[in-house]
């Protein structure tokens, strides 16, 4: 079979007593994607990817890996997937290396090839310096790249990471996501988050999950259109007159939000004639930016705005 | 077994000595090992006078390592469920079961890996302990038969132990509250026959006798080495094991 599907999910549901955390979920991922998982917290992101990895049993629907179904021959299928769990399953008595040969092992690589996998995860993930130092003296950043190097250890086709960057500083935050751009570059990936900058980055494709339920699905630059801002945020230190600004071209509203600031939404951008009349008329200009678009805004739209899920899914697929 | 249940049995090795919990269990019990076999043979060098004109008279094994395996099996008792207890309840809090969940390996593979690992530090102690009468050896004569009868029924007893220890481990996230159900457990079997001349109906204790672990290690401690009772230790590990798996099964499963 030539398929260029990696992966596909048919009908995935989870059900924890009365609460469906995934409500029958349906998707595909293709060789050497980057996927984002987008979600609030609590939205079914760690269940769902609990459940591709074989760590939960579905209460309904079916997982192909690669051809090989995953509830019906779970050792075929695993051997496709590195996952990275939200805490890092590391045994922080062991170094780093005792750690990575262990994980080597119950991969089933062949004793010939281990040292080299071994060497090449440590090499990937910059763990070379670290190596020989027990994993509970390490820093979060550092634990967080042994977890990383574990899942990619036996070079699976997908490599699945939950929230890779919660609790890292903006360094390590950036160093995370470098590592996953390059990941891109081999393997497939999903990455879980609920950061909605982390996927812009580091994503071909994004998925967006919300109450257990596929709210969307389609292309970076997709997401990146829906978000456009339709608003700008103004301060002036001497505040002109509601009336004054919306005497500008293309302003629709205005809302004044005291402290001489205000929200300008827009149809078109009316950046540029703002600040022609500030500096004209002696507003006195402090601050004019786009309003970004909180993820949660980006739920409330999409899930109003796309009442049929079923449809935007079966597009894509 | 597989090359995956080595692998895992090894680590959990591993990790166990590099605890101190291990190495404090090890010193303390062999200590009181020690101490129990130099009071014993201290009474054995006492009474050697009435002994030499005893026809039949015990020997060393009979008046020194059986009661030492005896009086070890209860010091196993207190300390199994120590070292069983984080086994897979630790790994949970943990949340280390997710390497093995998602690597290409069985849950049975993950259990019996864990016991043998476990089983493994457990023989390590039996060894230590066999040493100080084998010691004797040197000096005197040792019956072998009964020593190593005794001595198996012990590595038989700790066995079942330690698949207790993995199941109620298997059961909770918290180490201690593992250690504690093991250890009630483990004092249960034990004591189930001190009842059975409490209970009027011969079946029912007939019953009772043949559940109590004490009964059966009793005979294997005589040098009398019966298949039921080694069926007995066999069953008794490989059920709880069994159970273990289910559990660990049921962890995927609904909730």
């Amino acid at each position: 079979m030539t398929t260029p599907l990696l992966m596909s999910i048919e009908h995935l549901t989870r059900q924890y007593g009365d609460l469906k955390a995934v409500d029958a979920v349906n998707f595909d991922l293709k060789r050497g994607e980057v996927l984002g998982f987008l979600g609030p917290n609590g939205a079914g992101k760690s269940t769902t990817m609990q459940m591709i990895t074989g760590n939960l049993a579905p209460t309904a629907g079916k997982i192909t890996i690669n051809g090989i179904d995953l509830l019906d021959q779970p050792k075929l299928a695993k051997a496709e997937i590195g996952y990275l769990p939200e805490q890092p399953p590391l045994y922080t008595e062991l170094t780093v290396e005792e750690y990575l040969i262990f994980c080597v092992k119950i991969n089933g690589i062949s004793r010939a090839n281990q040292t080299t996998a071994i060497n090449r995860a440590i090499d990937r993930c910059g763990l070379g310096d670290v190596k020989s130092r027990l994993i509970s003296n390490l820093s979060k950043g550092y634990q967080q790249r042994v977890g990383i190097a574990q899942a990619i250890i036996h070079s699976p086709s997908i490599v699945i990471l939950d929230e890779p960057t919660v609790g890292l500083d903006p360094i390590q935050i950036r160093e995370i996501r470098k590592l996953i751009r390059e990941l891109g570059n081999e393997h497939s990936v999903i990455l879980s988050t609920h950061i909605l900058p982390e996927v812009q980055m580091t994503c071909d494709r994004v998925q967006i999950i919300h109450k257990g339920k596929l709210v969307f699905n389609d292309s970076i630059e997709c997401l990146n259109q829906s978000m456009q801002a339709t608003s700008l945020i103004a301060q002036f230190e001497s505040a002109p007159s509601t009336e004054a600004l919306k005497a500008i071209t293309n302003v629709d509203s205005i809302e004044d939000l005291g402290n001489h600031r205000f929200r300008i939404s827009y149809l078109e951008s009316p950046a540029k004639q703002i600040a022609i009349e500030a500096v004209n008329a002696k507003w006195g200009l402090i601050e004019l930016s786009p309003e970004q678009k909180t993820l949660e805004q980006i739920f409330l739209e999409i899930t109003s705005s796309e009442p049929s899920l079923e449809k935007t899914t079966k597009d894509v697929a | 077994m597989s090359m995956n249940a080595i692998t895992i049995a090894s680590r959990e090795l591993r990790s166990l000595f590099l605890s101190p919990l291990a190495w404090s269990i090890l010193g303390v019990v062999q200590f009181i090992f020690a101490y129990i076999f130099l009071a014993q043979l201290n009474t054995f060098i006492q009474v050697q006078p009435q002994l030499a004109t005893m026809e039949n008279a015990p020997g060393a094994t009979e008046f020194i390592a059986t009661p030492l395996f005896a009086t070890s099996a209860i010091i196993f008792m207190l300390v199994i469920p120590l070292i069983t207890m984080r086994v897979i309840a630790g790994e949970r809090a943990n949340h280390s079961l997710a390497i093995l969940f998602t690597a290409p390996i069985s849950m049975t593979e993950i259990v019996i890996g864990k016991f043998l690992g476990v089983f493994g530090f457990l023989i390590c102690m039996a060894v230590m302990l066999a040493i100080m009468p084998l010691s004797l050896a040197f000096v005197g004569s040792l019956d072998y038969g009964l020593f190593f009868s005794a001595w198996i029924g012990l590595v038989l007893l700790i066995a079942s132990f330690a698949a207790i220890g993995i199941y109620m481990s298997s059961l909770t996230t918290q180490p201690t509250v593992a250690a504690i159900s093991t250890f009630g457990i483990l004092l249960m079997l034990w004591i189930l026959d001190w009842s059975t001349n409490k209970v009027a109906d011969a079946n029912a204790s007939g019953a009772l006798e043949y559940l109590s672990m004490l009964r059966h290690f009793e005979a294997m401690a005589k040098g009398l080495f019966s298949s039921t009772d080694f069926m007995y230790f066999i069953i008794v590990s490989s059920t709880f094991l069994i159970l273990s798996i289910r559990r660990l099964d049921g962890d995927r499963l609904q909730r």
